[in-house]
């Protein structure tokens, strides 16, 4: 790894400060970073350690009812969080569905929402990745890219955000706070990440010293607490990327859909929120035959980028699968494989 | 510049100057304090043999940087047992058989402490299999390793009752 200097901040102002200066990174749970320093693909010249600064671990409800989950939460504290379990399950079944035990303890809230966009080309340095460095060409779309993207690539890049946790937030519409070097703003999940175009690589809206405070979780959300799931599908039963993932959402009456929210995960470089798939579905009967119409509507502009064109019917399987999960209601307690397809309940069968 | 930290380890406070940033939790406990029970496999997080203990959490050690760590509270498989007398995780994996090599297992071990502290109640064996999936296993123990967490849960549940 080549060395870099180390800063210990001691307020959002002095981190942001701190790492206006190009080459400047921040460090909070370190699980990501490391692990791309380690690849040699992310030489920063300068960590500046926001684990320290007071107040960024805070879970509470603001005045308008949202929850407000401070960027220093670790993801296994926010997933065991009883408001966030009551009010906002799928986003704890996704938190609980990604990475490991371990790296649950202590990945933050900010570093997943941070993290990287990535291929196996992107952390092999004897490869072309334009992600990497843009000019380069792209190895992926002649190599392995079974997992690669099916929605908003272009030939610059393929690669997908590997991000379960982001995929509910999508769906619900989520905010971040962020403090930069021209003060506060706010973004949307839709709005943080920014697809691959000609020439540009994907990556986020975010620019150099600008600190991701907090996430917001809109009220609004709570309304489908009764009936939210987050499923994917993978090559092992657990601690595995999703090859396909999907949140879904509903408020039914009278047996009929009067609100959904859908997003895709493992499909593109951002979270993809399927408002199509959501247009075909309010209104509609709660039927598997909605539920399918909705997901070739969230498909409908997929195509393959390499040796996937499978991940297509995939995502639509699993699209189908967590509405008729979010349908049958919210399990009462997590499920032990959370997010899994298998022992998912007697619903989901 | 060297990098002065305190780490409380196994109960007991280390003071290191460290010569730059670079040093993981991991190499801290292996090359500088000659704590070898935690072992390095792949490095990257993916393999779990370096879980440890900090601020009784279990952590991958290889991807926490130990400058961040100033002042935390380290436990490894060393600090488990009281003299001669096994951590009851311990005990149930010599005798569930829980380990084949023997690689894995500190940190199989480190992560069934971490995980067994995470829960109220007794876990299912499918939840055990959940939960102790961030730690591989080359030889394939699994199945002993199972039943050794499903064991020392019993045992610290009873202890804690006497």
């Amino acid at each position: 790894m080549k060395t870099f200097d180390y800063q210990r901040a001691e307020s959002v102002e002095t981190a942001v400060k701190a790492a206006s200066e190009p080459g400047s990174v921040f460090y909070a749970g370190g699980t990501n970073l490391l692990d791309l320093m380690k690849a040699g693909v992310r030489q920063p010249d300068r960590l500046i350690d926001i684990t320290r600064i007071e107040g960024l671990d805070r879970i509470e409800t603001g005045k308008d009812g949202s929850l407000r989950i401070g960027a220093m939460v670790r993801n296994s504290d926010m997933a065991r969080h009883p408001t966030l379990l009551a009010e906002y399950p799928a986003v704890a079944e996704a938190l609980l569905a990604g990475a490991s035990a371990q790296l649950r303890n202590a990945a933050t809230v900010g570093g997943n929402l941070m993290q990287q966009t990535r291929c196996s080309y992107f952390y092999d340095r004897h490869s072309a990745c334009n992600l990497r460095e843009m000019g380069q060409g792209c190895d992926a779309l002649d190599g392995e890219n079974g997992k690669h993207a099916v929605l908003g690539w272009t030939k610059t890049c393929i690669a997908v955000h590997p991000s379960d946790f982001c995929v509910p937030l999508a769906a619900l519409g989520a905010e971040v706070e962020v403090t930069g070097p021209d003060g506060h703003r706010r973004l949307t999940i839709d709005d943080l990440y920014t697809l691959p175009g000609e020439g540009q690589a994907p990556g986020t809206a975010l620019r150099d010293g600008d600190l991701i405070t907090a996430l917001i979780l809109p009220s609004g959300g709570k309304r489908f607490a009764a009936r939210a799931r987050y499923m994917k599908l993978r090559d092992r039963t657990s601690y595995a990327f999703a090859i396909v993932s999907a949140a879904a959402m509903l408020q039914i009456g009278d047996g009929r859909i009067k609100d959904a929210r859908l997003a895709l995960g493992g499909v593109a470089a951002k979270p993809w929120r399927a408002t199509k798939a959501e247009a075909v579905l309010n209104g509609a009967e709660a039927s598997e035959a909605s539920y399918r119409k909705a997901a070739d509507a969230a498909l409908a502009d997929a195509a393959p980028s390499g040796d996937n064109a499978h991940k297509i019917e995939l995502a639509k399987r699993i699209l189908i699968r967590a509405l008729k999960s979010a349908a049958a209601g919210t399990p009462p307690k997590m499920p032990a494989l959370p997010g899994s397809v298998f022992a998912a309940g007697k619903e989901a069968r | 510049m060297a990098l002065r930290i305190s780490l409380k380890i196994n109960g007991k406070m280390h003071e290191l100057a460290l010569e730059d940033a670079r040093p993981t939790l991991l190499d801290v406990l292996r090359e500088r304090i000659g704590l070898t029970g935690t072992k390095k496999g792949c490095d990257r997080g993916q393999c779990g043999a370096c879980t440890v203990l900090v601020d009784g959490r279990r952590v991958n050690s290889c991807l926490s940087l130990a400058v961040s760590l100033e002042g935390a509270d380290i436990t490894t498989v060393e600090g488990l047992a009281d003299g001669e007398t096994l951590h009851p995780v311990q005990a149930a994996f010599i005798e569930n058989d829980g380990f084949q090599c023997g690689y894995c297992t500190p940190g199989q071990i480190m992560s069934a402490v971490g995980f067994i502290s995470e829960r109220d109640g007794h876990a299912t064996a499918e939840e055990i299999r959940e939960g102790m999936s961030g730690n591989l296993c080359r030889c394939g123990a699994y199945a002993g390793i199972q039943d050794a967490v499903m064991d020392a849960q019993l045992r610290m549940s009873n202890e804690g009752k006497s």
